[in-house]
Order: structure tokens, then sequence, then C-alpha cells
């Protein structure tokens, strides 16, 4: 029973993060999403160190907004402070995350609940201890499922109504400013988004593991994909895959599974580049021959 | 204020990074012509399209389309980008991305209507592009891009189109068709703005030009700018004194102006 | 006190390994991350940092034990294959580099962790250090690590100062390097390998996830200081270095947290004080910058007005005309303590006189005066020339121009327009 809710619960993560992810890479910020999942580190700290519960809506409002403050930051820092964009990113999340390794080794000695370990794969394996039971024989399942139903029910709603919006921006900013729409205030909403996705995201999968479900399904995507829907699709398809495979190999071996996942997610994307490169330089080579002949039979 | 003049750009000063990139440009453009901004590489001819746009916040001057401020303008102005600020990989067909056109502020939030998409598949028609309407976009030529862009800008129903270099890698074929759709839209008093660095062609295709460099240094008929000590100015290196003051400015962080220039 | 006296006297000779380590490797990362962040390729260290990890795995299975060679020679390997990996991606296919970036880090710190994990449930003995590499503990660094740190430093600024040249050229201009026929190539193939060098030498003390930080925040925090670029490696090792120390003495204060997170902390502090304090690109600098400029356009603009009113009394070279501040006031719009405060700062620097409450040009004021009237109206007769600028708006167009135009640009002027003397009328 438990591997049906562990492959339930990692295959909504995926989801979120892939759909999200999609918009990320379009618009070229895939590493500003590796540093907003490395950055809600220390407000996910914060809000717990005073909430003393993982559950709370503090811990992810909290920590929701760590995640903004490094999108904003990276945008001061290579705007304001003139350091290169690359470099805003690798400076902002490294401090932020680094904050918050402090503040666990430091406030946090010997707490089970938060320690490093937690921090670099999540608690994939255990989801299902921590679970909603309505009497002693209704097991409703385990309560990281819920959350992450809640987050998909934000995410789907504000992709659908903002489908427009957030396309426009991921294809052509200035475009965008160009009909009078406040491009600011999507690419925050975008930056919210993915925040809370990787904050309600941590307790499966860790904040570090995050960004492969974030970047690698979408990528594959987008290599077998000529229109945004479809890219989408494909990438819900991919991470689902990834994380049903990435399991039950993570069982075989007795290895971490969400490392397991992700793992997988990465083989396939190579699996598809490479398949795509074989693809493409068989049928040059046909059309190669096909010219050959005909300029044989000029000649002729 | 003078009723055919479509766009009225005030004394315009816009800088990046401390250096100004337009410096003082003022001309009023008049409505229905179509309209060339020429000038030799970085003397701010793409700087001036964006301010235009609002796109770059200009640091003193403004800018006014029929009087009003752009603000309560934009419906009826497009803007063309150039062919190279996007990415063509992006998952989208003709179809899509001519429907941005339709997007508006308003509508961002509301599903797209069928009057939405009988003018998208009438701008597509247009440019000539029916038969490609659901090929993804990096599958087609630079010319067939260059039209899906205009069929944006058509779908959007302005009044004045902006354009960043659209005949640029454009077969010339493709110049013409797009030169003759510009010509039908000028006879029915839409005005088009086109950054041009042809300069052999410039006499052909516009009715008006602006010719920059950082300065206006001339605008007008094509006969009145295309006098050789106007284009000599322009670009001719003789504003080497320019922009030896442009730099100094940037270097030691000088405001442009004055708040009091007054008196 | 005790523990910092303990420390900085080597009386655990481990401290003396760290400190002499943390050196090794800061100088290491900074010096080769100068070049990184020159050719803005500053997440590669990050690609590489995390991709570290599987090749330390595999050479720890290979050997079987924490055999330091097997575990940097995997590390070496994976490193070098994950920027081989992004390149790949971004040439052979539409993914962009960040993208590329992501995919690399994440596959490969994947592996890393699946790895890790086989380790730790295979029954391996002597596996318990593995766990160092993720966040960094600089206290486990020992004598033989020791030796491969300095010799990596050593490879490092060897071949810096070998091929010093080289470097900037492919660093600042890979096409322009080409075309004089260096082998860029081979360049950037040196560069890549010692930036892994590099990272693989740092994961022990900082970890996979923050090795990153030291490749990129020291040149960041070192390009607010200097535009030279052998000035700004020194100043990026010096910063690297101290936070370095600073880092595992705090690590070693408070025994249990980990060297990597305080290490960054520092460095990420000296980058927030470099931003504000910074001579030349700093905050304040700059505000300081805008103050002086305010205080010279105020000067040399009263010191205009008062020479137009010399001129509407056709007294232009009178020194005997004297005016109250409310004259001035007539010439040019001031603010009345600006103005005061204005004409003080004339009196102090000799430019004008006082008489009760009248003042009058003193001879210097007058030339001073002279000069900038005249750049203010040469500028005019420019703007007349050689752009469309009509005689309605030359005016406004050239103030402000005339207090920064150099005497080598009044001269060029001078030649340009042909004019010597004050030009007669402002328009």
């Amino acid at each position: 029973m438990s591997d049906f809710w562990i492959i339930l619960t990692a295959s909504i993560v995926a989801i979120n993060a892939g759909l999200l992810g999609c918009f990320l890479l379009l618009r070229k910020m895939a590493m500003v999403g590796d540093a907003i999942s490395h950055a809600v580190l220390p407000g996910i700290v914060v809000a717990y160190y005073f909430s003393g519960d993982k559950t709370s809506g503090l811990l992810l409002l909290g920590a929701t907004l760590t995640g903004v403050l490094a999108a904003f930051l990276i945008d001061f820092l290579s705007r304001k402070a003139k350091i290169q964009g690359d470099a805003s990113i690798g400076i902002t999340y490294t401090l932020l995350f680094a904050v918050g390794m402090i503040m666990i080794s430091s406030w946090m000695q010997g707490n089970v609940d938060i320690d490093m370990e937690c921090v670099l794969y999540g608690d994939i394996a255990t989801i299902h201890m921590d679970k909603i039971i309505v009497d002693d024989n209704l097991y409703l399942g385990p309560r990281a499922f819920y959350v992450e139903i809640i987050a998909f029910a934000i995410i789907g709603l504000s992709l659908f109504f903002g489908f427009k919006g957030f396309k426009l921006l991921a294809f052509n900013i200035d475009y965008a400013r160009s009909l009078g729409i406040n491009t600011g205030k999507w690419h925050y909403a975008l930056m919210t988004l993915v925040s809370l996705t990787t904050v309600v995201a941590f307790e499966v999968v860790g904040a570090v593991l995050v960004v492969g479900f974030l970047i690698i399904p979408p990528a594959t995507a987008q290599l077998v994909s000529t229109k945004l829907r479809e890219m989408l699709l494909f990438t819900c398809l991919f991470g689902i895959s990834a994380v049903i495979s990435g399991y039950y190999l993570a069982v075989w071996l007795n290895v971490s599974i969400t490392g397991s996942m992700v793992m997988v997610s990465g083989i396939i994307f190579f699996a598809v580049l490479i398949f795509q490169r074989i693809r493409n330089s068989s049928k040059q080579k046909i059309e190669f021959t096909e010219e050959l002949t005909q300029y044989d039979q000029a000649n002729k | 204020m003078n009723e055919n003049c479509a766009i009225e750009v005030h004394n315009l000063t816009t800088t990046y990074g401390g250096a100004p990139v337009l410096w003082d440009v003022d001309f009023d453009l008049p409505a229905g012509k179509i309209i060339g901004v020429i000038g030799p590489n970085g003397s701010g001819k793409t700087t001036l399209l964006k301010t235009i746009m609002g796109l770059l916040e200009p640091s003193s001057g403004y800018v006014k389309i029929f009087n009003q401020d752009l603000s309560k303008m934009r419906e009826k102005i497009a803007y063309v980008p150039q062919r190279e600020s996007v990415d063509w990989d992006f998952p989208a067909s003709v179809f899509d991305v001519v429907m941005m056109g339709r997007y508006r502020k308003g509508n961002l939030f509301k599903r797209t209507n069928n009057t939405d998409i009988e003018i998208v598949e009438e701008c597509i028609e247009k440019v000539g592009l029916t038969e490609f309407r659901n090929r993804q976009i990096a599958q087609l030529s630079g010319g067939q891009q260059q039209r899906v862009f205009i069929a944006r800008a058509l779908a959007q129903k302005a009044d004045i189109y902006l354009m960043d270099e659209p005949f640029v890698g454009v077969d010339a074929a493709t110049e013409n068709s797009i030169l003759s759709l510009l010509e039908e839209m000028r006879n029915t008093g839409k005005t088009v703005l086109i950054i041009h660095h042809d300069l052999q062609t410039v006499s052909d295709y516009f009715d008006y030009l602006v010719l920059l460099n950082t300065r206006l240094i001339a605008k007008g008929t094509p006969q009145d700018v295309l006098t050789e000590e106007n284009l000599s100015n322009a670009y001719g290196g003789q504003l080497t004194l320019l922009a030896k003051v442009a730099n100094l400015i940037k270097e030691n962080q000088f405001p442009i102006r004055e708040k009091d220039v007054d008196l | 006190m005790q523990t910092f006296i303990d420390f900085i006297s080597f009386k655990d000779p481990n401290v003396f390994y760290v400190v002499i380590g943390m050196i090794c490797i800061n100088s290491s990362s900074a010096l080769i991350g100068s070049f990184a962040y020159l050719r803005k390729r500053s997440l590669i260290g990050d690609a590489v940092a995390h991709s570290l990890l599987p090749g330390i795995c595999l050479g720890f299975i290979m050997a079987g034990e924490k055999n330091m060679i097997y575990l940097f020679f995997g590390a070496f390997f994976t490193g070098w294959l994950s920027t081989y990996l992004v390149d790949y991606i971004v040439n052979k296919s539409k993914i962009k580099q960040d993208a590329a970036i992501g995919i690399v880090l994440s596959s490969f710190f994947a592996l890393g962790i699946v790895l890790l994990t086989f380790i730790q449930n295979g029954g391996y003995s002597d596996q318990g250090g593995l766990n160092h590499f993720l966040f960094g503990q600089a206290a486990a660094i020992n004598k033989d690590e020791l030796i491969l740190f300095a010799v990596i430093l050593a490879v490092i600024v060897g071949s810096i100062i070998l091929f010093y040249r080289s470097f900037i050229i492919v660093s600042f201009n890979s096409d322009y390097a080409k075309s004089i026929g260096l082998p860029v190539r081979s360049i950037e193939f040196l560069m890549t390998s010692l930036t892994v060098l590099a990272i693989a030498a740092g994961i022990q003390a900082l970890g996979v996830v923050l090795m990153s930080a030291l490749i990129v925040t020291p040149a960041a925090a070192a390009r607010f200081w200097s535009h030279k670029l052998k000035r700004m490696l020194f100043i990026a090792v010096v910063f690297s270095v101290f936070s370095g120390l600073l880092g595992a003495y705090i690590s070693y204060a408070n025994s249990n947290t980990p060297t990597g997170p305080w290490v960054v902390m520092i460095l990420s502090i000296i980058t927030l004080i470099s931003f504000v304090g910074s001579t030349k690109r700093g905050i304040l600098a700059r505000y300081l910058k805008a103050r002086k400029n305010k205080s010279k356009i105020l000067l040399e603009n009263i010191l205009k007005a008062i020479y137009h009113y010399h001129e509407r009394q056709n007294l232009e070279n009178d020194l005997n005309l004297v005016l109250a501040s409310a004259e001035i006031l007539k010439v040019r719009r001031f603010d009345t303590t600006e103005l005061q405060k204005g004409l003080n700062q004339l009196i102090r620097r000799g430019f004008i006189g006082r008489e009760n409450n009248n003042y009058f040009l003193t001879e210097e004021g007058m030339t001073e005066s002279k000069r900038i009237v005249r750049l203010h109206r040469l500028w005019e007769q420019y703007l007349l020339k050689r752009t469309s600028m009509d005689i309605f708006h030359v005016h406004s167009g050239a103030e402000a121009i005339e207090h920064i135009l150099s005497p080598e640009i009044e001269k060029e002027l001078e030649k340009e327009l042909g004019i010597v003397g004050i030009p007669k009328e402002d328009f």
C-alpha cells in the first residue's frame, strides 16, 4: 500500500514541478528555479523553528516568501549591482542555502524532522507514517499527498487562467510589455508558484533534488514537442514515467528513492536526445543518397 | 498641436548605463505615412522605438501618441520587435503566435472568441502563410518568420505600427510583398514607422525619414533628408566629439540634464 | 578567546592542516574562478561541483575503501564529463545553456546520491567520511590531501603564469583569439580542466552544494574593486582565503558545524560590503560622486549667472561690478539656501569676494566664469552645426554639458568650429 502512495505523491510532485518548469525553461530561467529551490531552506527552518510543526501553514507561507526573496535578490544583484546574471544566481543560492545549513546545524541538533539528509533527498520513503486516518479502518493516505494535491490545484488553476499571460511572457517579454501588460507582476507570480512548489516538495523530495523534477522532464518534453500544450502534456508523462521506474529501481537496488527517480529522469532525457540525433542523421543520410542518385541520373 | 501628428517625440533623452543613447531628440511624425528611421549601427534606432513603446524609461522628455499619453493609446499602437529578439525554438505554431496579437491587458484571463479567430485567420492570409498556419515557427524561413511577426501586429488592429528591421534576413520577393502590404496599410490611413538600414532603397520605400545618430540629424521628406551634408554628419564619423562627450558623461555619472533648465 | 589562541597557535596539528588546506583550496578556486567569471561561465562550476559526487562514489566502489587517489580521479573524470555534456546538449539540441547545466547537475547529483546510498546500504566499511563531501568538513583534511591540494595550486598558478595572455584573450573574446590563430579549443580545454581540478580540491572542505560559491563569489566581489585583471585576481584570492580561514575557525570553535556554510556566509558579506563601499563601483562611491557633480554644477551655474549679469550691463571685463544675491536670482532661478551655500563656497575658493552683502568676481572667478560660458556656447554652436537642433532648443540642450567638457574636447570644438574667444550670445 505504501508503494502506491509514494508513487502517487511523487507523481504529483513531478507534475507540479514540471508544469512550472516548462515556463522557467522557456524563459531561460532554469537556474533561477534551481536557486529558488535551494533558497527556501532557511525559510523552512525558520518557520519550523517558530511553529515547531512541519504541517503548519505558517511554514509554507514563510518558506515561499524566502523563495520569492531569492528571485528578487538575483534581480537586484544583476541590475543594481551589475553582477553578471549567472554569478548573481550562484551568489544568491549559495548564500541562502548556507544560512539554512547554519540554522540547521545550530538549532536543530538531534532533531529528527529536519536534518541534512532530509534536505538532500526528502522523506519520501516514510511519508506514509504521517497519515490522515478518519477512524481505525479508513485510511485516507499520507498527509503529504493532500498537501501536494492542494498545491496542484493552485498551480493548475493559475496556469489554466493565466495561460495566455505566462505564454506571452515566455515567448517575448518586450512584446508583452508593448501590449501594456505588467510583466513584473506576471514574473513574480511565476516565481511565487515555483517557490510554493519547491516548499511543498521539500518534505517529499528535499531541497536539492527537486530541481531535477523542475528542469529535466520539461527539457525532455521540449525536445519532442512543437506546441506548448503538447510540451506540458509530455512533461507530465516523462515525469510520471521517471517516478514509477525510478521507484522500482530504487527498491530493487535498495538506494535513495528520490535520487533514483531523478537519475532515471536524466537517463530518459539523454535517451530521447540520442534517439533524436540518430533519427535525424539517418534522415539526412537518406536525403543525401537521394540527392546523389538524382545527381547521377541527371548526369546520365 | 498639429491634428495630423501621429507620434510626437519631445526632447527625448534615453540613457544606457549612464551614457546617452538618444539625446534631446525632438520631432513630430505625420499620420498616414510610411516613415523610415535610418542611421548607422548603434545610433539609437531600436532605443527610439523601445522608448516610444514605453519599454525603456526616458531620462527626460516625453512621447505622445495622437496627442495622448501612451497608456491611453496602447491599443492603437503595435510593435514588431527584431526577429532575433525571440527564441524561435519556442513550441508554438504560426497560428499561436499571430493569436498573441489579439491578447490585451483586459482579456488575458478570458478565452479566445470566434471574432479573434476570424481576425487571426484573415491576418495569416494577408501575409500569405495560410498553408503554414499549423507549422511550428522554428520550421519557417527567415522571411516567413518575419511575416508571422507582421501578421501578429496586423491582428492587433492598431493605427500605428512600429517595426524594428522587418527586412533583415528576408529575400527580395518577400521584401516586395511586405512592402506592398505596408503600402496597402498606409492607403487605409495607418502610420508605419520602420527601422531600416539599406540606404539604397530608402527613397523608394518611405514617404518621410528620420535620420539619427544619437542626436536627431535630420527629418523630413527623403529629398530633404538625403543630402550629402546630413549623411556625412550621420555616417561620416563627424560626430566623434559627441561620442566622446557621451563617454565622459558615463564615466563621471553626470546628470545629462539639469532640473532647472529654463530661463 | 582560548579557542582562538588554540586555533592560531596550531596547538591541534589538525588546525595546521586545515589552515594550509584552506589557503590552497581557496586560492586555486578564486584564481580560476575569476577567469570563469570573465568568460561568463560561472554556473558551469555549479554543474561540475554537483557532478563530482558520483565520481567520488565510483572511485570508492572501485577501490573498496577511501583511497584518495581513486576518489580524486573518479571526481575529476565525472566533473570533466559534466562540462563536456553541457556543451554537447547546447550544441546538439535546442536546449539552452542554463537548462543544460540544470539537467547535467541534477542527473549527476542524483546518480551520486544513488551510489552513495548504495554504498551506505552495501556493507562497506570505512565509508563514514563520504558524507563530508556533501556539506564539507574542513577538519577532515589530512596530510596526504594537503600535498595534493598544494600540487593543484601549483599547477593552477603555473598554468596561469605560463598562459596568462592566452587566458585573457580567450576569456575576453574567443572569436578574436581564433582569428589571431590561438589554439582556442586547447586553451578552453586547459581552463576547464583547471576549473575541475580546483573544484575537486575544494569539495572536501566546502561540500558539493556550496562549492560553486568559491568559484563565483570571490571574482564577483573583487570585480567591484578593480578593472585590472591582475589586481582582480589578487583581491579575489585575498577575499577567498580570508573567508576560508575565518570559516574554518568558526567551524572549529563550534564543533559539529560544517565549514562550507560559514565560508560562504563570510564571502557573501564581503561581497555586500564591496557593493556598498567599493571605491570604484560601490553605491557609496556613486552617491559621493553624484553629490560632487551636483555641487560642481551649482558653483559653475552661479559663476555663469554672475557673468551673464556682467554681460547685460555690457561690463564683461569689469571687476568692480558688485551685485546682491537678489540680482543673481533675476538672471537664473536658484534655491536660495543652495545659492547661499554655493556663494560661500565660491568665496572660500577665491572665485568671488564679498562686500557688505554684495558680491563681485575676482580675477580668477572672471576667468573661470568666462571659461564656462564659453564652453556652453561652443557646444550650442556644435549642436547647431552638426544636428538638426534649431535655435530654440540648443540652449537647453547645452545646459549641463558645459560642466563636463574637458580641455581636450574644448580644443577639438575650437578646431572644428573655427571659433576663438567667446561666442557672443546664448540662444
